[in-house]
């Protein structure tokens, strides 16, 4: 008798539990299904950085597959110094330039040329992003990119290039970055920069740690900064680290940077390890990157 | 004890009924398209996942922002970072009621027009809106169409001086959606 009492009960219960999911509303019922495939799901953090420069050196971003990205940056001459001042306009009499093509092949992997000014220097590198940031199925804090970049100075001084060996440097870095926040996000960038012959009195293997990071001040501009530290047991002798301070302000396809920064080259073996400009003796010196993208290829991620 | 088995089936049979009210979707697709005189922009969800509930009328989606997929990647940075600010704000919903229920016979085959009404919420702003909705059945499928159109400066998006000639202020919204039965688990 015991026995049947239990089985009504339970079967009664069963039938108020089925009934109340019934009359659940389908807006909770909703809410169910999606914390629910909220952890089934990998969302990826973007646009840590407006572009994929932070000033100088690189950013955690890449282009996205299929874009050329054109980047024209200018670098002026010293603002104070002893070639600054207003005979000198500032520095706006003496400018130099670089001029570089991005590519995106894949949406993890880019690659791009360039040619600037300083030491008539032609540059090539691969970004790679080997993990990215991403929350939810799969839970990754960073983004780590590995950039090799080859630096070759064609500028012609028979004295100081006796061989072509001297004039090629290869950079290695790896960029670990995080977007803390939708306006903050900071990056860490350990370098070496392998000079095969040197001409300075430096040497052949420069290490270097990189910091940078942005603070966005509206939805479309953000403060940089950016810091490449040359360690002490490797410092090439007479030069001095580099510091940048800047804005990015984005106009729909285009993205200007403007900064301050003690460094006019852009080529990171010859700013990293080259460079002789000194913030405290007013070799301060003004300049902007502009990107603009191109749509060139098909895009891989069309789906429908 | 036969009558208790006979007792639990009916009982099994009256939940299995009573849930075939409700329909579901989790691969609903929403278009939306831009007009304006410089570029047309378009993007699509195809992750909206959506619940239909027969014997109410009631209807619900809710669309994740960063599962719009644009043609141009910038363009779905923007979207997400700049527009839809897609971090605070991760998904847009909506909740209604046909109005006119009484005119779909979901037994039976065929087409029918209806009225939507209910509270859409985008970029954290919540509105009423009314949209027509065609409504097809089909071998106990129903399948639902929808297309109307949102003032972006409604839900407090704000468009750019410099951009004005790229994306239009009303924006076109497409929902097409292939719902199947709701299996209880």
């Amino acid at each position: 008798m015991r026995k049947k009492l239990l089985i009504i009960t339970a079967s009664f219960f069963i039938a108020v539990i089925s009934f109340a999911q019934d009359t659940t509303d389908i807006s909770k019922m909703l809410e169910d299904e999606l914390k629910a495939n909220d952890q089934n799901k990998t969302v990826y953090t973007t646009a840590a950085f407006k572009t994929t420069r932070l000033i100088d050196g690189h950013s955690i971003e890449n282009t996205a597959a299929g874009v050329l990205d054109v980047k024209i940056s200018h670098r002026f001459g010293t603002i104070g110094g002893a070639n600054g001042g207003v005979y000198n306009f500032f520095g706006l009499d003496n400018a130099t330039m670089r001029l570089g093509f991005d590519y995106g092949l894949t949406h993890t992997l880019m690659i791009g040329i360039g040619r600037s000014t300083s030491l008539k220097t032609f540059d090539a590198f691969i970004k790679w992003k080997i993990l990215r940031q991403s929350t939810g199925k799969r839970n990754m804090p960073v983004t780590v990119s590995y950039v090799p970049t080859i630096g070759i100075i064609s500028f012609r001084d028979a004295a100081v290039y006796k061989s072509f060996s001297n004039r090629i440097n290869f950079t290695h870095q790896l960029l670990i970055g995080r977007k803390f926040t939708e306006g903050l996000s900071l990056q860490v960038m350990p370098t070496v920069v392998h000079r095969n012959q040197p001409v300075d009195n430096g040497p052949n293997d420069v290490f270097a740690a990189g910091i940078g990071g942005r603070q966005k001040l509206s939805k479309r501009t953000s403060f940089n900064a950016e810091y490449y530290y040359q360690l002490p047991g490797s410092k090439v002798p007479g030069t001095t680290n580099v510091l940048s301070l800047g804005f990015d302000i984005e106009t729909g396809g285009h993205v200007f940077q403007l900064h301050v920064t003690n460094s006019s080259s852009m080529t990171e073996s010859n700013f990293i390890t080259g460079n002789k400009g000194s913030w405290g003796k007013g070799d301060i010196l003004f300049g902007f990157n502009i990107s603009r993208v191109f749509n060139v290829g098909k895009k891989h991620t069309k789906e429908w | 004890m036969k009558k208790q088995i006979v007792t639990l089936f009916i009982i099994s049979l009256f939940a299995l009924s009573t849930s075939a009210q409700t329909y579901i979707t989790r691969n609903g697709r929403v278009t939306f398209f831009s007009k304006a005189p410089i570029e047309n922009i378009e993007a699509n969800n195809n992750e909206v996942t959506s619940f239909l509930d027969t014997q109410k009328g009631e209807v619900a989606f809710v669309a994740l922002i960063k599962s719009f997929k644009f043609q141009k990647a910038l363009m779905e940075e923007h979207f997400n970072e700049n527009y839809m600010e897609s971090n605070t704000f991760p998904k847009a919903n909506f909740k209604g009621t046909i109005t006119d229920l009484s005119k779909i016979n979901f037994s039976k085959d065929g087409t029918y027009t209806v009225t939507v009404k209910g509270d859409l919420t985008i970029h954290g702003i919540t509105k009423n809106i009314e949209a027509p909705a065609t409504i097809n059945i089909s071998g106990g499928k129903i399948n639902a169409n929808s297309k109307f159109n949102i003032k972006v400066k409604d839900y407090n998006i704000k468009i750019p001086t410099t951009v004005v000639n790229n994306v239009s202020e009303t924006i076109s919204i497409t929902v097409d959606c292939k719902y199947d039965p709701l299996k209880k688990g």
